[in-house]
């Protein structure tokens, strides 16, 4: 029985080899209802009762490679759709279409059973540590429960073994285990929450916007931290951020997204040095410089339009200053720059911009 | 094994020593007092056997001549009987005590029944959500608008046109237990659904489904401990409602029959008897049942206090 299930978790690895990426995203869309039930979709219009629906578009056709070892960092405004990709990468949403892909093997249609291999190798790490932690169990019993369901055939000294490990790796005092998670501050939450994260020693690490709700003296330990368990466990993150200094940072790619789509991809530095895609070039001119000689900040036209109602062709075209009639019509898709990046613009494909 | 579970003990005794709820029982008057008299009701009533003078339901001992007789401080009493007898001649302090018990059972039974329906129920529909969700309050909906009063009703005549007025008699406090549980788990399932309402969304229940825990596990290990508040709160109120209702039905006659004495059932036999001036076989019994209902009101009002943070006293 051990044998076997031990050849099934190990099987994929095999087969892959390094070259390919450790998850693929295609075409990925989500939707969200916000027509309430069949009964409250009927509407009474002109004479007659039609069934009305309305959908907020979370993400809306998302393309998004992420090779073995590298941190690619997704960035955007608030409702752009970044943790939705990363909740269905999780399994926690399930996409209304397209596919997840891991080490090759389809993911999101598989059922709970089959997943959980996956479950041990993929972990997320989640935004409030203040939520993350459940309030009714101690530090020991949260780090101990996943070891145990993902590793039923081990000995209470080995579980003891592995918390201990794994509390010593993210800097958490061995004693700290009969406590509860409200006698600690937000980084020390944090930590456990990255603990009973590595607790499973997965290889890919789902982050949503780690450290967004903790004290900026916290977030650069938590960071340290997150890239230290990065080198020695030899980890691939997922790493949802609004913070581009963080990017800077942290990331080896960096994706762009605005309503739910990808609008650029490229290595963190390029993405820095050479902005391609106009928002990317607005995004990266809003950010504070101490020196004055850069060109004044790019401001956008109007507001991010409502994701239920999407325009037609680019999303990004009632804001762009290069915008013309194809933007309008034709949704752009992602093509390969020269510079090892990828980008979503019909200007840029055209040669019209830079 | 031993060492292991020994200072987790040690720790929650400690922790209860300095917990808030043993603080502000410790300030609350009327909460000591309420539990003392609790206590003291629970205890004698389920230590009737031994401590009344007489066993009421032993027809051998119970004698048709000292029917009636006034408690003690009225002239014409028997010093055997000190709070007097009934109308069949039994001793009112052994009936009393007895009759505590069958509704102590009866009151906890039932709040049992309902508690594990309901948070069965209000789990379920909180965190499956969508059909199942709307499938099982549309049944608390129409659990609802029947009253307890008529689902005993329906239940006691069925049971009685079947089975016979022995079987039922034979059978009145689980059957009992069992009506006033169906009729009142909706209370239960709702007040858990709300609260799980709240819970799922948060992170350390997305967190466990990351981890790929069971929904089930996920439910009962994770959500139901943080929705414990609420239940117990309910629960004190629900005994004392329970309690109240097997008085109500056994004085309408669909409860307990006369034969195993209920609060409910001695109320009633008494009320036949009130304007002949035996008022002490319903008046007696009737004190016991409000001193029981308000103590465990008075415990309920205190504990829903302590748990709602909102509410804290300065």
């Amino acid at each position: 029985m051990n044998a076997t299930t031990q050849a099934k978790t190990q099987a994929p690895a095999q087969v892959s080899d390094a070259a390919a990426p450790l998850l693929e995203i295609r075409g990925v869309v989500k939707r969200f209802s916000l027509s309430g039930d069949f009964l409250e979709q009927l509407k009474f219009k002109r004479g007659r009762i039609v069934r009305e629906q309305k959908h907020v578009h979370a993400i809306n056709g998302v393309d998004l490679d992420i090779q073995r070892g590298e941190a690619l960092c997704v960035v955007g405004e608030s409702g752009c759709g970044k943790s939705t990709v990363a909740r269905t990468v999780m399994g926690l949403l399930h996409p209304s279409a397209g596919e997840v892909h891991y080490d090759g093997q389809r993911i999101d249609d598989l059922s709970h059973k089959a997943l959980m291999p996956y479950r041990r190798r993929m972990q997320m790490i989640f935004q409030n540590p203040y939520a993350s932690l459940n309030p009714r169990m101690t530090i020991q019993q949260t780090l101990e429960e996943p070891i145990r369901l993902h590793h039923p055939d081990w000995t209470p000294q080995r579980i003891k073994q592995q918390v201990a490990d794994v509390m010593a790796s993210v800097g958490i005092a061995a004693d700290w285990g009969g406590r509860y998670g409200h006698e600690f501050s937000g980084g020390q939450r944090q930590r456990i929450a990255i603990a009973r994260a590595l607790a499973v020693d997965p290889e890919f690490i789902v982050a949503d916007e780690p450290i967004s709700a903790l004290d900026v003296s916290i977030q650069a330990q938590v960071l340290n931290l997150l890239m230290e368990a990065q080198q020695q466990r030899n980890l691939t993150y997922l790493f949802i951020t609004h913070d581009l200094a963080v990017v800077e940072h942290f990331g080896t790619r960096v994706a762009v997204m605005y309503l739910g789509r990808v609008c650029e991809i490229a290595p963190t530095a390029t993405l820095f040095a050479r902005p391609r895609h106009p928002y990317t070039q607005a995004l990266m001119s809003a950010i504070p410089r101490l020196e004055d000689d850069r060109p004044q900040h790019i401001r956008l036209e109007g507001e991010v339009p409502t994701p239920v109602d999407l325009p037609s062709g680019c999303v990004f075209h009632g804001r762009c200053p290069h915008v013309n009639d194809r933007c309008r019509r034709e949704i752009p898709s992602l093509i390969a720059t020269d510079d090892g990046g990828q980008v979503a613009c019909h200007a840029v494909e055209e040669g019209r911009i830079d | 094994m031993t060492t292991t579970t020994t200072p987790q003990v040690a720790s929650r005794w400690s922790r209860f020593r300095s917990s808030y709820l043993l603080y502000s029982f410790k300030r609350d008057l009327v909460a000591q007092l309420s539990l003392v008299v609790f206590i003291a009701l629970v205890a004698v009533a389920v230590l009737a056997p031994w401590l009344a003078p007489m066993n009421p339901y032993d027809l051998a001992q119970i004698d048709i001549m000292s029917s009636e007789l006034p408690p003690f401080w009225i002239e014409g009493s028997d010093p055997a009987y000190p709070v007097g007898t009934d109308a069949q001649g039994r001793d009112m302090l052994s009936t009393i005590l007895y009759g505590a018990r069958v509704s102590l059972i009866i009151g906890f039974g039932a709040v049992a029944l309902q508690a594990i329906l309901g948070v069965s129920f209000g789990l379920l529909a909180g965190y499956l959500g969508g059909r199942v969700d709307a499938f099982l309050m549309r049944l608390a909906d129409i659990q609802l608008s029947f009253s307890t009063l008529m689902v005993a009703i329906v239940v006691g005549a069925l049971v009685k046109a079947i089975f016979g007025g022995a079987t039922f008699s034979a059978y009145a406090v689980p059957l009992l237990v069992l009506i006033i549980g169906l009729a009142e788990w909706p209370q239960y399932a709702r007040t858990v659904r709300a609260s799980v309402l709240a819970e799922r969304h948060k992170e350390y229940v997305d967190a466990a489904r990351v981890m790929g825990f069971t929904s089930r596990r996920i439910m009962f290990r994770h959500i139901l401990p943080n929705t414990l508040s609420p239940i117990f709160v309910i629960s004190t109120v629900q005994v004392a409602n329970a309690i109240i209702a097997e008085a109500a039905l056994s004085f309408l006659g669909l409860g307990m029959p006369e034969t195993q004495p209920s609060l409910g059932s001695l109320i009633k036999s008494g009320f036949d008897y009130l304007q002949s001036g035996s008022w002490w076989i319903t008046l007696i019994p009737g004190l016991v049942l409000v001193v029981l209902v308000l103590v465990i009101n008075l415990l309920g009002d205190w504990l829903r206090d302590v748990l709602n943070p909102r509410l804290y006293k300065g």
